[in-house]
């Protein structure tokens, strides 16, 4: 068992840091689901712009270049948020797929603007000075960014679930999960809380771009693929469901990493069949937020 | 022949309809006649059309069947599927593999296509469809995807990404279709009577349980009605459509791509059904005529950056055809019964 | 009186601290007319979704024909016989009202795994009877979302029949109909054979006790009372809220602004 550990640490390790990658991602797109009935399918294309944005300011030399990208893709995200919300403002009173509908025109011109501006090549960006080295992890050699994207999940968790829990706002977002209607007839301006959640979500996506672009590079495809694993975390953990975003993406990330290395093959139905496992059991994902609709 | 219940989406356009319902309706020998010379037209094509144009018809007749398919979920059922693309890729490879290493009689290669789709929808497809509502949106994307990937990775039987080239020519009756004016015709048939098979199971009362459901799931289960049986149903049989739509492209362009399969054609033919008229069969086969025509005729100069255009048009559609769009599907808002079910009649 | 057709025994429905139905013990008999009222609040359209199947009992037991069927779901109940018209419009509004009645219609006739349109002529030729007698003979072709309130509820009405119940369950039937609409629908539940028993809610106690062969109170999710009309009428508590209060407010001890009219 020990010796099992041992050689399969390293993927262990990637899982961690796989998953600390998807909880960034997928707490922003179950928050603005569960908040605001916004099923952004263009999440993913966010996340890929923040991986170019990290090819761009070649975040790898130094390290203002990698914290210019952060803080530019923060931004960025923050924009984009805000004019997802202006656009699907007018959709409100219509059914969900409306929205899906405009989100995957946004994703496809967003995946396709990038391609054309940045090519179809796969773009490879290197951790900043530093991190660019490997730690000795109980006898196996682990990159040092990698690490630190477990550390960074880690405190990101611990301080998103410390706002949520614990202050005023968290307590809004989590009323507004459960009762959209509660909040706006306690006299809050639901549409400046949308702007805010949409942008906070949108940021988050661009923030793991960043933060993903040395280890997945950045290249044309990207965006499907995150975006899948992303549903998958969000649909595991239950919509809306902070702790399940954290359950959801640790589980995928070993089933993406430790799966893959075990069983390469079958990676796609490991991960069909996690996904068919858990809703077999729970419906409506494990830590269900609130009540889909249907 | 009473036609009366003939419920009223299924449109006298669908080239295969071979009655039209009486009311409000363009009269019935109107259509008939509309119907013989459309099909004649269609049949006429490679008499009078170059190669590469008949080609280009096939696809389109292909592409139609497969929108067809996908309005029987999303038009009738209201299960808007984002992922609908998988069982064509399904069907298509089946098809390819089929031919490649067994038969490429054509009916075996199709029908193997259609059984697939089938198959692998009903496989899959009972977890979207028993999560239901903004689930089934993203079940179906990830199920999609999912089938994606596999094409991509399963390489040694299905090429990778380089796709399932060298698919023999089809065969009928052991005689291989080589020239495009055949094959065309092969395709036309075999169409045509999935068009008709969708037009059956619409006009039929399992068509109209499915509409019901649409409308109004709850009342359909207080009439005796198990929605989840119904909508299972449609979406295996959709899946088997769009296999058999899979299973003639296999058989038309003789090679297979992972992105056949993939996010972009479900994007596509959603397109497709939107543009067209969701719930009317007849539509989104148009629809797919106008879809595949702008590919094929911007593709080329957008070098290869054809989903912006794609992307754009769904942005401008869902602004500009509310009702279009707001008829795909009926996920309503479950709030406000959400909250505290049943007691409508509480105390305030 | 026959073995009861409906039976319920001890059925309470809570929804966090607030009990909708709380205990409630009752008997319909086979054939009867059986007539629910209460004021707004007191349990009556949760009782019938606990009858339906729509929602699931907290406590206790519903039997149909000696059958338990607490255990059962809402759709497999509704093939054993019960049918119901709902508080609230609840049709297939894009349909026609034709197609709407031969939903329900061509779930009876084992058609509906048919692919032949031939083989529904039996249904179809039930929903223009049905339509007929509920006056909506002219109305077949037209979309429900083009109907008058009044007409819907005659809709529901065809529809709650089309499914051929044993148990046919009307919430508030009469609701929004014009003075004509309401006499006609009590002429055609009267005219209902004694094969289907049925349990009515209506504020209009004209209709009430134009049809009731037997009447239950409910009250704050609770029986108040249970006998026949003439002992409805005069017991004292029924007669000092009736005439003290009028008809909206019967039963009601309390009839302040908190209570809101629902329907």
């Amino acid at each position: 068992m020990l010796g099992w550990f041992d050689e399969n640490l390293v993927s262990i390790l990637n899982g961690f840091a796989i998953g600390a990658l998807l909880f960034v991602l997928a707490v922003g797109l179950s928050i603005v689901f569960g908040m605001m009935d916004v099923l952004n399918l263009a999440h993913g294309a966010f996340f890929l712009v923040g991986s170019y944005l990290a090819v761009n300011f070649v975040a790898g030399d130094s390290w203002g270049g990698f914290l210019a990208a952060l803080g530019v893709a923060a931004l960025v995200g923050l924009l984009a948020g805000g004019a997802l919300s202006g656009m699907t403002e007018p959709l409100a009173r219509r059914p969900v797929l409306d929205q899906a509908l405009l989100t995957l025109g946004i994703s496809l011109v967003v995946a396709e603007v990038l391609s054309i501006v940045y090519g179809n090549d796969v773009r490879s960006v290197s951790p900043p000075p530093g991190l660019d080295t490997s730690v000795d992890v109980a006898g196996s050699a682990y990159p040092a960014y990698r690490l630190m994207l477990i550390g960074v999940g880690l405190v990101l968790a611990l301080a998103v679930w410390l706002v949520v829990e614990r202050t005023s706002v968290g307590a809004l977002v989590r009323a507004s999960v459960a009762d959209r209607e509660m909040v706006s007839a306690m006299g809050i301006d639901n549409r400046k809380v949308k702007v805010a959640v949409l942008g906070i979500g949108s940021m988050l996506a661009t923030v793991a771009g960043v933060l993903a672009a040395p280890v997945y590079g950045a290249r044309p495809g990207l965006d499907e693929t995150i975006l899948l694993l992303a549903l998958v975390v969000v649909v595991i953990g239950g919509l809306g469901s902070i702790r399940g975003a954290l359950i959801g993406a640790l589980v995928i990330g070993q089933v993406e990493s430790l799966g893959r290395a075990l069983l390469p093959d079958v990676a796609s139905f490991i991960l069909f069949g996690t996904l068919a496992l858990v809703l077999i059991v729970r419906p409506r994902g494990l830590f269900a937020g609130k009540v889909a609709h249907s | 022949m009473s036609v009366q219940s003939l419920p009223a989406e299924t449109a006298p356009g669908a080239a295969a309809a071979p009655a039209a319902p009486r009311r409000r309706r363009p009269p019935r020998a109107l259509t008939a006649v509309l119907a013989v010379a459309l099909l004649a037209v269609l049949a006429a094509v490679p008499l009078v059309a170059d190669p590469f144009s008949t080609n280009t018809v096939s696809r389109i007749l292909v592409f139609a069947l497969f929108a067809m398919s996908l309005d029987l979920l999303v038009g009738l059922t209201g299960l808007p599927s984002l992922g609908h693309a998988a069982w064509f890729g399904v069907g298509a490879y089946t098809a390819g593999l089929v031919s490649t290493h067994w038969t490429s009689e054509g009916l075996v290669t199709v029908l193997a296509a259609a059984v697939a789709g089938a198959l692998a929808a009903a496989a899959t497809g009972w977890l979207a469809v028993r999560s239901g509502g903004v689930y089934f949106l993203m079940l179906t994307l990830a199920i999609g995807e999912l089938v994606h990937q596999l094409a991509q990775s399963l390489s040694s039987v299905t090429g990778g990404s380089n796709g399932l080239f060298g698919i023999p020519s089809i065969r009928v009756a052991g005689t291989p279709l080589t020239l495009a004016g055949y094959v065309y015709w092969f395709v036309l048939a075999v169409v045509l009577l999935g068009a008709l098979g969708l037009w059956l199971v619409a006009a039929s009362p399992f068509g109209a349980a499915l509409r019901g459901i649409r409308d109004n799931e709850g009342r359909m289960r207080s009439l005796g009605y198990s929605p989840f049986r119904y909508k299972y149903l449609a979406f295996a049989l959709a899946g088997g459509f769009a296999g058999l739509a899979g299973g003639l492209f296999a058989g038309l362009v003789r090679i297979v791509n992972p992105s056949d399969a993939g996010f972009t054609t479900s994007a596509l033919m959603l397109l497709a059904v939107v543009l067209g008229g969701a719930g009317t069969l007849w539509g989104p086969a148009l629809g797919a005529a106008v879809v595949v025509l702008v590919r094929d005729t911007f593709g080329p100069t957008l070098e290869g950056h054809g989903p912006l255009l794609l992307g754009l048009v769904f942005i401008v559609a869902v602004y500009v055809l509310p009702r279009g769009v707001a008829g795909l599907a009926d996920l309503r808002r479950g709030r406000r019964r959400a909250v505290l079910p049943g007691t409508d009649e509480a105390p305030a | 009186m026959s073995a009861p057709l409906l039976s319920l025994s001890g059925v309470t429905r809570s929804f966090g601290a607030l009990t909708a139905v709380d205990d409630v013990t009752l008997d319909v008999p086979a054939g009867a007319r059986h007539a629910l009222i209460g004021p707004n609040g007191a349990g009556k359209s949760t009782l019938f979704k606990l009858v339906t199947g729509a929602l699931r009992v907290s406590a206790g037991t519903v039997a149909l024909a000696g059958d338990d069927v607490t255990r059962l779901s809402e759709p497999q109940r509704a093939r054993r016989g019960i049918s119901q018209t709902l508080q609230h419009s609840s049709l297939f509004l894009s349909q026609t009202v034709e197609q709407n009645v031969l939903l329900a219609a061509q779930r009876q006739h084992r058609s509906r795994h048919s692919l032949v349109p031939r083989r529904q002529a039996a249904a179809r030729e039930r929903t223009r009877e049905l339509l007929a007698d509920v006056g909506l003979a002219e109305r077949a072709g037209t979309p429900v979302a083009a109907l008058s309130h009044g007409e819907r509820r005659q809709v529901e009405v065809a529809v709650a029949l089309a499914c051929e119940p044993t148990l046919l369950l009307l919430d508030e039937p009469a609701a929004g109909m014009s003075p004509a609409e309401s006499a006609r629908l009590v002429g055609l539940l009267q005219t209902l054979p004694g094969s289907v028993t049925v349990v009515i809610v209506e504020h209009d106690l004209d209709v009430v006790f134009a049809l009731a062969t037997s009447v239950t109170v409910l009250h704050l999710g609770r029986v108040l009372l249970t006998g026949d009309p003439d002992e409805v009428r005069a017991s004292t508590a029924v007669q000092q809220a009736y005439l003290g209060t009028g008809r909206e407010a019967l039963f009601l001890d309390d009839p302040g602004p908190s209570r809101t009219e629902v329907g």
